[in-house]
């Protein structure tokens, strides 16, 4: 990850990092490896498609709100996300 | 197909459910539909299958048809997305709760199951509801389907019997033992109006106009709520013909998805979303229950539920065409009674003893001015 | 020119139906920051109009210039964002639009009897917040989307769009030393190729669908009207690394068991399989209408139709950019600056003076717009798709992704709508917006609806209601 951006402290799936503060959650989240950002209805683990807010693959449970896109949800110091992943 | 027995005109879930039903009865059956199997208003209602008791007439009806309901559940494959999540009517207050222990004697008498649950029962069944409410009335034998699907399901098993299904053809015109569908005359002994909250265009004496509905649907939350959750107030909403109302009513999906109504309109046939109707709709579902309000809504949407006067679907003979027979005007509760509609009116074309008394449904019966 | 928090908003005059809450006034409201919506924004608060614009994503720029530090962003587009912050224009990032509707028939169908209000109302979700903006004049700027086209593996976590994975690297998102295949076509995977290797990607194979053929022929197009692309071009082929451009070539599966490991190629005669880490796909862009669409803007076989000014066919709202037709930056810069000076003109206290432009500088515009979307022409004949992809879809492939509905679960004799009312296609969250132009692709399937809410919004948003202070008026 670009070290020289400022970073913050998010939560993910109940372990803390540090991220570039001005990424999106779904940029960060591609970067730590999560395998899936969300489970389809079928069960298959999704992540992002289109990076731009349309295709809405992207949820992931935002600060205890669901199905939030993380591709257009900037990082917030002290936010918790978590994924099906 | 040759010469067919039965033309039935519409294929929404009215007309689908007595297409089945002379299938089964071996009719040669034809389905017309102006667009597509279950695309009406079948396409834009909720789906919940529930006993109503506004009147006698209408009890008869929707008990009865649940009883069918029931014994068709094992046939129907999971699309048709039933749940039977059963029916929570809520009270806010002592006045409602009397009327919810009235509506819970009269059940009983009548031999539905119900049971009345106190406020804190209602917290617990329900954690997303306000609290406290003045209590419940419990209807597990209510159910929750998905129509457009279900139409499609009943039509094709007509087939599978012999039907015939023509979608995209439009009747013009009824006449007796005939319809005039894209310039051609096709007989048949018995022809059936089915074709909804347009069945009057058909007959123009049919008293039936368009009430409009406005429901949003929501992503996928599942056990958000578990009940299919209506406000006691609801009977007040759908029997009154005034201009518009609102009354809380939301459903679970089977998957997982929450559908809120609901509202009522005249407005004739405007299509269009009314803002402040939608905003006052959803405002009634958050003051029931308050975690609705952060969830996300995917798409809203209007339909056209058929209305009479006195709120009592039209079956039955129409006499003054030869072999004409309607089903339509089925109101908020067509999916709930389109089951039992189809066996009453295949008992009165076959000459078979129904099952439910038909005369409150007679389409020539003289209706009360509009109030 | 600060992002305005909705806290800024002004209390809504009492009484007037539908709404409550709080309303932002304003001459002139822009959807969209992209080149477009950026343009013409800047050219109408220059000449001193009240302008608001709201875009869904964090910072200004949309697709082509989304960036997370203005240093990384080409000195055009550093001067545009210049231009645009000096201009006085109040941006409101990260605001979704969610609804929109002319003042006057939310006055009718509320049954409210006098003079109709005049005006437009669009309702933004702002970190969940409702905002509603009351505007004389709307500009629509909203861009495109990606087509996506499905075939068996698609659906494989780490196989992102083209123009998807170059947002997400944009965002901050790296794919360093992964060996990444970028396959699908047009213009657009040879610039993403581009930017994933200068990034440290390993980029194996860049595969157009198009034939050689085609592509000659828009050479030779490009080289009358605009030389300047081909060097552009040859620039970024020599981007790539040592990456293949294989031309005619696509994609038919992709393998592999928590993500992509593998994808097979074709040209038509052979095929071959490339490990890979990464897969971008992409098939083109398909314009974003819906907004125009929930205004009553005509629309025709996909593309908001415009009049020369800009105007779409409702008096008041103007629409510029991707929504009319894909024509890249500079067509879009132009009608931007075209819609946003025609506004001024036609918008505000009457007296003030209107400064639509210069004679020769709509001459000059309106040579852009003619050249580039000339050009436009000449790259949807080179790109044209290849019946061959239609058949890649096999009975297990899934076509809608929020509902995983396969292709073996649908007809193509139905319509769209009789596929979704009978198997859920196209009912998810994403309402259609990629399985709608797939399949419009592979059936011929058309007429999707767009309802309220144009994009997921909460319940509260469209009850009127918002959640901070000052929630009811
Ligand atoms: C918002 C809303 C919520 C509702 N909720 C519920 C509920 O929870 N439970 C419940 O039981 N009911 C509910 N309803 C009511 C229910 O949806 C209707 O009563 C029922 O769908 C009516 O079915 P139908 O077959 O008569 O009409 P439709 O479904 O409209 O079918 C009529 C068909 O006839 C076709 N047609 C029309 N004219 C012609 C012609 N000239 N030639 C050929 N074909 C023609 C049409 O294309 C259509 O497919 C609700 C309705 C609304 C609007
Ligand atoms: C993924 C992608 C990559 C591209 N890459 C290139 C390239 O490398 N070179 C090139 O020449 N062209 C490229 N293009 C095309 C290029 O973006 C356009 O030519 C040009 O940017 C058009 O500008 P625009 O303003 O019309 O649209 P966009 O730049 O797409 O801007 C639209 C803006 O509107 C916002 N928006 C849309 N709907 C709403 C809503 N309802 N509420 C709030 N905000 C909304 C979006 O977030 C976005 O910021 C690309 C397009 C896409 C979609
Ligand atoms: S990745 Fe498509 S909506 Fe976020």
């Amino acid at each position: 990850m670009d070290t020289t951006h400022t970073e913050v402290e998010i939560e993910v799936d109940g372990r803390a990092f540090r991220v570039p503060a001005d990424a999106t959650v779904a940029a960060v989240l591609l970067d730590l490896g999560v395998g899936a950002f969300r489970r389809s209805v079928t069960g298959e683990p999704r992540l992002p498609l289109c990076g731009m807010g349309t295709c809405q693959e992207c949820r992931v449970t935002i600060d205890g709100v669901a199905h939030r896109r993380a591709c257009m949800t900037p990082v917030r110091a002290g936010m918790k996300v978590s994924t099906d992943g | 197909m040759g010469r067919p027995d039965a033309i039935v005109v519409g294929g929404g879930i009215i007309g689908a459910a007595c297409a089945y039903e002379l299938a089964r009865a071996g009719m040669r059956v034809l389905v017309l539909d102006a667009a597509c199997v279950g695309g009406g208003t079948t396409a834009a209602g909720m789906g919940h299958v529930v006993v109503m008791d506004d009147s006698e007439a209408q009890f008869a009806l929707s008990a009865y048809s649940t009883r069918l309901w029931h014994e068709l559940e094992p046939e129907l494959p999971r699309a048709a997305e039933v749940d039977r999540c059963g029916t929570l009517w809520v009270a806010e207050d002592d006045e409602q709760l009397e009327a919810l222990h009235a509506k819970h004697a009269y059940y009983l008498a009548r031999g539905v199951e119900a049971e009345v649950v106190d406020g804190a029962d209602v917290a617990r069944l329900e954690p997303n509801l306000r609290a406290p409410l003045a209590g419940g009335l419990r209807v597990p034998g209510d159910r929750v389907v998905y129509p457009p699907y279900v139409a499609r399901w009943l039509v094709d098993r007509a087939r599978d019997l012999g039907a015939t299904v023509r979608e995209g053809c439009a009747a013009e015109r009824l006449e007796d033992r005939a319809v005039v569908a894209g310039g051609e005359r096709l007989e048949a002994d018995v022809v059936i109006d089915a074709a909804g909250v347009a069945a009057a265009r058909l007959i123009p004496d049919l008293p039936i106009v368009p009430r409009k509905g406005h429901l949003a649907i929501t992503d996928r939350y599942p056990g958000f709520c578990r009940h299919q959750l209506v406000e006691l107030g609801y009977h007040k909403s759908a029997h009154t013909m005034t201009s518009e109302s609102v009354a809380f009513n939301v459903q679970p999906r089977a998957t997982g998805q929450l559908l809120i109504g609901s509202s009522r309109e005249l407005v004739g046939w405007d299509a269009s979303p009314n803002r402040s109707i939608l905003q006052r709709m959803l405002r009634r579902a958050m003051e029931f229950m308050p975690g609705l309000a952060r969830l996300t809504v995917i798409r809203t949407w209007v339909g056209f539920r058929p209305a009479t006067p006195d709120k009592l679907p039209l079956i039955g003979r129409w006499p003054a065409l030869e072999g004409v027979w309607v089903a339509a005007g089925h109101e908020g509760l067509g999916i709930t009674t389109s089951l039992g509609t189809a066996r009453l009116l295949a008992d009165q074309i076959l000459g078979r003893e129904p099952a439910v008394d038909p005369a409150p449904f007679r389409p020539d019966r003289v209706f009360a001015p509009h109030e | 020119m600060a992002a305005t928090p909705p806290a800024a908003a002004i209390p809504h005059e009492a009484a007037a139906p539908p709404t409550a809450g709080w309303v932002l006034h304003a001459e002139i409201a822009v959807v969209g920051a992209g080149p477009a919506g950026i343009a013409a924004a800047s050219r109408a608060a220059e000449a001193g109009r009240d302008v608001v614009v709201l875009d869904a994503a964090p910072r200004p720029g949309g697709q082509i210039w989304r960036h997370r530090r203005r240093e990384e962003l080409p000195a055009r587009a550093r001067a545009w964002l210049e231009r645009f912050d000096r201009s006085g224009a109040r941006l409101i990032a990260g605001a979704q639009v969610v609804d929109a509707w002319t003042a006057a028939d939310a006055w009718a169908a509320a049954g409210s009897r006098g003079a109709a209000p005049e005006g437009f109302r669009l309702v933004a979700e702002v970190d969940g917040e409702r905002l509603e903006v009351a505007a004389d004049r709307v500009i629509l700027a909203t861009g495109a989307r990606e087509l996506f086209l499905p075939f068996p593996g698609w659906t494989l976590p780490n196989v992102f769009g083209v123009g998807g994975a170059q947002a997400l690297v944009k965002a901050g998102a790296s794919f360093a030393g992964k060996r990444v295949v970028v396959a699908g076509s047009g213009p657009l995977l040879l610039a993403v190729g581009a930017t994933l290797a200068s990034q440290g990607a390993r980029v194996a194979v860049v595969a157009e669908q198009a034939s050689r053929a085609a592509l000659a022929r828009f050479g030779a197009a490009l080289l009358l009207r605009s030389p300047g692309r081909i060097a552009q071009a040859a620039r970024l082929r020599s981007a790539l690394g040592g990456a293949r451009y294989a031309v005619g070539c696509w994609v038919t599966r992709a393998d592999g068991d928590d993500a992509v490991r593998e994808v097979t190629l074709t040209d038509g005669r052979r095929s071959w399989t490339e490990p890979c880490d990464v897969l971008c796909t992409g098939y083109g862009l398909v314009p974003n209408t819906e907004l125009a669409e929930m205004l009553g803007c005509g629309v025709d076989g996909g593309r908001v139709r415009v009049d020369e000014w800009q105007r779409t066919s409702v008096a008041g709202v103007y629409c510029a950019g991707e929504p009319t037709g894909i024509a890249g930056v500079d067509a879009a810069l132009a009608e931007g600056e075209i819609a946003g000076a025609h506004a001024v003109a036609t918008s505000g206290a009457a007296g003030t003076p209107g400064t639509a432009g210069a004679a020769d500088d709509r001459r000059r515009l309106f040579r852009i717009r003619r050249r580039e979307h000339g050009v436009a022409r000449a790259l949807e004949r080179a790109f044209t798709l290849r019946a061959e992809l239609r058949d890649l879809p096999r009975g297990d492939t899934i076509l809608c992704r929020c509902e995983d509905v396969t292709r073996g679960m649908v007809d193509p004799a139905w319509s769209f709508r009789q596929a979704k009312l009978y198997t859920r296609i196209g009912m998810g969250p994403c309402q259609a917006r990629v399985c709608g132009p797939a399949c419009e692709f592979l059936f011929g399937w058309r007429g999707q609806t767009t309802r309220v809410p144009t994009a997921p919004a909460e319940v509260r948003t469209l009850a009127g209601e918002s959640g901070g202070a000052g929630a009811e008026g």
